[in-house]
């Protein structure tokens, strides 16, 4: 025994061991570190183990990749499919990207709950917000380096949101593309913002970030009827951990580690079976016919623009959002002191459940796009239909090749923008349809200069008789 | 109110930091100050100040030789970041013969953005929606959605302009039919010379002219 604790002590008193740990070994609240509670502490040392596998990942991949407008996408083919383990890696890279999202979102949200950003812990959460942002900002500019269709479209989608940002937009915009459009240089600059500026940007804030939390220590469960007073709340919070004597250390430690241990777990288990994200198409900007898809994290914004009412252009686009980033930076300074508990904070409340229930409504809807034309629809047979009038099949056939189909579904067959059209017949009269497709209305573009007098009669022929008809399956 | 010491120094047990000042010196500026306080009593106030200066004259040049070596390195780490390539030039790129385009057609037309950075690869080739409108002329649009830059797709059948991001469409004109854009698809120059179609394509989507 004592040969084995020679060399642990003599490790112990060169490296200084116990001062090492010396910022865990302080008193913390005993519901932080014990009983249910503890679990509401667990979240940001899952944020910080699956950054710490991004990093990881991050440089396999990079031992691999090109950042080469002309080699970028086919080394990721290369990493994908030749190298050992490379489609895990891939995988976990962007799963672990996306639970990282997700891990912060619920951390800031668990902040807000309890409202620990309040005295004196301010800069923890606007530390933890800038973090929030560079996550998406890591998140975007991933997207980028996969040089694919779906990567280069989403950022010049973002840089046209930037474009749109009052006074500064223009030299946001040109310094996302590097550029005024994107090209050789949007890879290689948004390369090394991913790779060195971001992250160390990042790993800068994580050090002031966990300082912060060991210098004013972990905050405690609010109680209703018990605001916080800065007068006072230094003192009460060091009688209050004084009381208890319950060091963070070790004990507070172990249902972190074991929640970091999960997600990662979870992250590698998912790359496994998952696999990485598909490649969209290789790059190429006069591929006119290409839809791309954004990630998912980015999806709400898309759904937002573009189910917003009609009008307020600059307010849904930028202001906004930019608003809301804003806001959440400076919230601690506007929202200081006071009471800490859900129940006496109802506006606070009711406002992080909108939000909540925003994200996860847009993100939702935009999944599902249904705004997007489908260009794939087929044109609906004669055995689909279930009849040989010639009439009706041409109508059909109007119906896919002029376009109505991309928006519009009968039978199930077609886009989801506009209404399907199955019962339409039961809705409308001839007359009201024929005028609808030639005048149009809100969404639906006039089709006057468009369609011939014979098409218009055959589309409300087939219109008008389609619900009759349709798939004998489905009876 | 005078705080309790602060909690980095109580738990590293005054081996890391320094002891906080002692609230009773009620001097907000540091030790200097504090000193200076100290050793000034009774003293003439230009002797005191003379002396915060010797006693701290290092310290300002220390100070300043280090800012000083901050801004001379910073300039141009941060101009060179931040550098945006000189608005270049709007070129005229041929993109065909006249004959290649029949009468009211609407067609893609591809060329190589020779501005780009000679290793732009795939990034350097553009494109751009051209019409024939009659033996002559010819009006081109940019292929960019003037919502938020989406690629817009021509639909020959529908006789319109599909944008694939958020169900913006555009009739055959560039006038917004339906969607979010509230703007027309931008226009490009076009010119006929010596039989070729030529295209003045300047870099257009964000910063572009956004005719409203
Ligand atoms: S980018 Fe075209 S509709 Fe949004």
């Amino acid at each position: 025994m004592n040969q084995l604790r020679r060399p642990i002590e003599f490790v112990k008193d060169r490296l200084g061991f116990e001062t090492l740990i010396k910022p865990l070994d302080h008193n913390a609240p005993p519901e932080t570190t014990e009983g249910k509670s503890q679990w509401a502490y667990i979240f940001g040392f899952g944020i910080l183990f699956s950054f710490l596998l991004q990093i990881t990942t991050g440089i396999v991949l990079a031992t691999n990749y090109v950042p080469s407008p002309e080699s970028a996408y086919e080394s990721v083919e290369f990493i994908t499919y030749e190298v050992r383990f490379g489609d895990t890696i891939r995988a976990m890279h962007w799963i672990g990207a996306s639970a990282m999202v997700i891990l912060v979102l619920i951390h800031a949200m668990r902040v807000f709950l309890t409202a620990s950003y309040k005295y004196p812990r301010e800069f923890n959460w606007i530390s933890g917000v800038v973090l929030l942002y560079l996550t998406f900002g890591m998140a975007l500019s991933g997207q980028l380096l996969r040089w694919d269709q779906d990567g280069v479209w989403t950022v010049m989608v973002a840089a046209n949101f930037a474009g749109r940002v009052p006074f500064v937009g223009e030299h946001i915009a040109q310094f996302v593309l590097a550029g005024e459009t994107v090209s050789g240089s949007t890879l290689t600059q948004t390369y090394a913002l991913h790779v060195f500026i971001l992250p160390i940007a990042m790993v800068l804030l994580i050090g002031l970030h966990l300082f912060l939390v060991t210098y004013h220590g972990i905050s405690e469960l609010p109680k209703a009827g018990k605001p916080v007073n800065p007068e006072t709340y230094k003192q009460e919070y060091e009688e209050y951990v004084e009381k208890h004597q319950r060091p963070y250390w070790p004990q507070g430690i172990w249902n972190e580690l074991f929640f970091g241990g999960l997600v990662v777990t979870i992250i590698v288990s998912l790359a496994f079976f998952l696999g990485p994200r598909d490649l969209a198409a290789s790059p190429d900007l006069t591929d006119l016919d290409s839809q791309p898809q954004p990630d998912w994290f980015i999806v709400w914004y898309y759904a937002l623009i573009s189910i917003k009412p009609h009008g307020y252009e600059e307010v849904f686009l930028v202001y906004l959002p930019l608003g809301f980033f804003l806001f959440l930076l400076i919230l601690p300074l506007i929202a200081g002191k006071g009471e800490r508990h859900p129940s006496k904070r109802p506006f606070a409340i009711l406002g992080l459940s909108v939000v909540a229930g925003l994200f996860i409504m847009l993100t939702v809807v935009g999944l599902r796009a249904p705004w997007v034309p489908d260009y794939e629809t087929e044109p609906l047979q004669a055995e689909q239909l279930g009849t040989q009038d010639e009439r009706i099949l041409e109508g059909a056939r109007v119906f896919h090749e002029r376009g109505c189909q991309y928006c519009h579904q009968v039978h199930r067959e077609g886009g989801e923008w506009g209404p399907d059209l199955t019962e339409v017949s039961t809705r409308m009269g001839s007359e009201q349809i024929a005028v609808r497709i030639v005048q149009g209305i809100g969404n639906m573009p006039a089709y006057q200069d468009i369609l011939t007098t014979e098409e218009v009669d055959l589309l409300v022929e087939f219109l008008n008789e389609v619900d009759e008809l349709g798939p004998r399956a489905d009876e | 109110m005078t705080s309790k010491p602060s909690m980095l120094y109580r738990i590293s047990g005054g081996r890391f930091g320094r002891p906080p000042a002692k609230p009773e010196t009620g001097c907000p500026g540091g030790c200097g100050c504090a000193r200076a306080v100290a050793g000034g009593s009774g003293i003439q106030q230009t002797t005191t100040r003379r002396n915060f200066l010797r006693r701290n004259f290092l310290g300002f040049v220390g100070v300043g030789m280090a800012g000083f070596a901050a801004t001379l390195a910073g300039i141009p780490i941060i101009g060179a970041l931040f550098s945006t390539p000189a608005r270049s030039e709007q070129i005229w790129h041929v993109v065909g013969e006249v004959d290649d385009f029949p009468v009211d057609e609407t067609v893609k037309v591809e060329f190589v953005d020779v501005e780009a950075v000679p290793w732009s690869g795939p990034a350097a080739r553009n494109a751009a929606w051209l019409r024939r409108t009659d033996e002559e002329s010819f009006i081109a649009f940019s292929v960019y959605c003037t919502h938020v830059g989406c690629p817009v797709s021509w639909r020959a059948g529908a006789s319109l302009f599909i944008c694939p991001c958020h169900g913006g469409v555009f009739d055959r004109e560039g006038e917004v039919v339906a969607g979010p854009p509230q703007s027309p698809l931008v226009r490009l120059d076009v010119r006929v010379q010596d039989g070729d179609v030529q295209i003045l394509a300047s870099p257009v989507p964000v910063t572009g002219e956004r005719p409203s």
